[in-house]
């Protein structure tokens, strides 16, 4: 029976958890929604986009080569977005971060990710399974061994940043401050890819490898506009996460358009009017504790006269 | 470097310099080097607390690297090196240190208190607990930071984001980062860097004060010593590898600056007390090492 919405919530509520898959749905997308909210948070605040959209990418070799060599396509993510942060760091691009964004080194370490899913496949030498769901998701199928192995994945993960997360935002906005206090502050970094990448790899299980950023990056960059405490911040990032992914699983039950459209059109959207009401100036000050913008003048510095 | 298999002469020389508690910190024919090079070597210096000490010198001379070699960053012959008459590295939960920096990005999501909080405990593992004995040194913390964002006279823009400040208010919020723990020392890396004069001079006299008041032992570098004049004690001039310390009036000299430089250096002093140097020779190697 094709499922229908009626102006009853309760009823629509009902229809939405009738099939055991669509409550598998829900579990796995909360689970990687409050892990990509947390994570996503650190990686906007660190300007490490482009390393995670790298390390998204990698999904597509990471599938190849599962399928080439026959292990479970999940597993094959796992260990490409694994290479791929370590890759990252390894590139330098993190080394020289603080100075003018993110290196083109990651660039190359994701083309070179490519080229490597193009020759398994090639090798491989049949069609790709799934391959709209590996690159947009899918909310079908997720069984129950995969919900546990999603929820290990995240308990790890957010323990490990529970207990590095005041060294890995001090590390973040002041590393050579941090390394004088005897932070380790290049294991942070690694460390932090790595988790970067198993996040990745979880998220994409749900929302495809391309649309990572639906949960990655829109929730985190419209909790950053919103408000400049850390705390608040992690938590509206979570709960944008959750906002974002529900809707999507919900509308994409109803209709028959896919999930990865909606889960990143509300992604988008909610961005979109963030920014927008921080553009005009309707940021609730209590939020921020304080009057509006001010913007610094710039002075030159003087002429050195001695030295 | 560390106390653990540290040569037996060790015990001897950290009971002589304990017991000249009047020296925050002491180089004695110090080297550095990095990445092969040597930066500089047999560099004397002495910074007492309480002492207001400016290090000068041009592009590339190791200014930046002389604080790393406090901190112990920077590795220095064993025993040439002194913090609080400990090995370097040793005594950094003494030092409030506030690296060169290049400004916030406009939208970073923290505010100067967040930051000055992390000035206190940000190199803590785990997360505090909001309960129990979490709750008392929450609100010990709390405390620390309203007093130090007072010191600095930050408390009119603590709560806003850090990157919507102005140099100046950024800077404030930085110094009381760097003296939240109530260190006994403060380097501070080109803290008027981008600051206009006004700012230079009131950030340099918050520094004093704070020197003063505190006994704090200051060690600030800059690249111009005309707006630091009405407030330090001494300065550290660093070129041609190797450092001068003394009064401004002993160390800023045409026949000091050119036995220094290896070649002919003139200071000149204009009518309004600036000084000025004339024809120091370019540092051998300003790009690539500028901020080393």
């Amino acid at each position: 029976m094709e499922p229908t919405l009626s102006w009853d919530l309760a009823s629509d509520a009902r229809e939405l958890f009738r099939y055991q898959f669509m409550a598998h749905a829900f579990e796995a997308g909360t689970i990687v929604a409050v892990l990509a909210g947390v994570v996503g948070w650190y990686m906007v605040l660190r300007r490490q986009t482009f390393a995670g959209h790298t390390v998204a990418v990698m999904s597509f070799p990471g599938a190849a080569f599962a399928a080439l060599v026959g292990i479970p396509a999940a597993l094959g993510y796992y260990l490409a977005c694994g290479v791929a942060a370590l890759a990252i760091w390894r590139s330098g691009g993190e080394r020289r971060r603080g100075r003018g964004g993110e290196s083109a080194a990651i660039g190359v370490v994701q083309v070179a990710g490519m080229a490597l899913g193009f020759l398994f496949l090639s090798l491989y030498g049949g069609v790709l399974e799934d391959l709209e769901t590996l690159l947009f998701g899918t909310f079908l199928g997720i069984d129950s061994t995969q919900v546990l192995t999603l929820l290990l994945v995240a308990l790890f993960a957010l323990g490990a940043l529970a207990l590095v997360g005041r060294p890995l935002l001090l590390a973040s906005l002041d590393p050579e401050g941090a390394r004088a206090r005897g932070v380790p502050v290049s294991a942070l970094d690694v460390g932090f890819l790595l988790l970067l990448g198993l996040t990745v790899a979880a998220t994409a299980q749900i929302t495809g490898a391309l649309l990572v950023f639906a949960l990655l990056v829109a929730p985190p960059a419209a909790a950053q506009a919103i408000t400049a405490r850390p705390a608040l911040g992690l938590v509206l990032s979570v709960a944008f996460a959750l906002l974002v992914i529900w809707l999507g699983l919900a509308f994409a039950y109803f209709s028959i358009y896919p999930l990865g459209f909606f889960v990143t059109s509300f992604g988008f959207g909610l961005y979109v009017i963030v920014t927008l009401a921080r553009g005009l100036g309707a940021r609730p000050p209590a939020l921020l504790g304080g009057e509006g913008r001010r913007h610094a003048p710039k002075s030159k510095p003087t002429p050195a006269a001695v030295g | 470097m560390s106390f653990i298999g540290a040569p037996a002469s060790w015990a001897s020389r950290q009971e002589r310099l304990a017991a000249r508690a009047d020296v925050a910190i002491e180089l004695r024919g110090a080297r550095a080097s990095m990445s092969g090079r040597v930066v500089w070597s047999g560099v004397d210096l002495t910074v007492r607390p309480g002492e207001f000490v400016a290090v000068l010198g041009p592009n590339g001379s190791g200014k930046s690297t002389l604080l790393k070699a406090i901190l112990g960053l920077v590795g220095t012959p064993p025993g040439t090196l002194s913090v609080l008459g400990l090995p370097p590295g040793a005594a950094n939960r003494e030092i409030g240190y506030l690296p060169q920096r290049h400004g916030y990005d406009s939208a970073l999501p923290i505010r100067g208190v967040d930051l000055v909080r992390l000035g206190l405990d940000g190199a803590r593992w785990g997360v505090p607990l909001p309960f129990g004995p979490g709750a008392k040194a929450a609100r010990e913390a709390r405390r620390r930071v309203r007093e130090t964002i007072e010191l600095v006279g930050a408390c009119a823009y603590a709560k806003r984001p850090l990157g919507e400040l102005s140099g100046g208010e950024q800077q404030r919020i930085l110094i009381a980062q760097a003296l939240v723990r109530s260190p006994r020392i403060l380097m501070l890396d080109e803290p008027l860097d981008s600051l206009d004069l006004p700012n230079q001079a009131a950030v340099t006299a918050l520094v004093q004060r704070i020197c003063r008041e505190r006994g704090v032992a200051v060690l600030l570098v800059a690249h111009d010593v005309n707006p630091l004049l009405p407030y330090i004690d001494q300065v550290v001039y660093l070129a041609g590898a190797s450092a001068l310390q003394g009064s401004v009036a002993e160390v800023i000299t045409g026949p000091k600056l050119s036995a220094l430089y290896g070649s002919p250096i003139e200071v000149l002093r204009t009518g309004d007390g600036r000084l000025v140097v004339v024809g120091q020779p370019e540092a051998p190697h300003v790009h690539g090492h500028r901020h080393d």
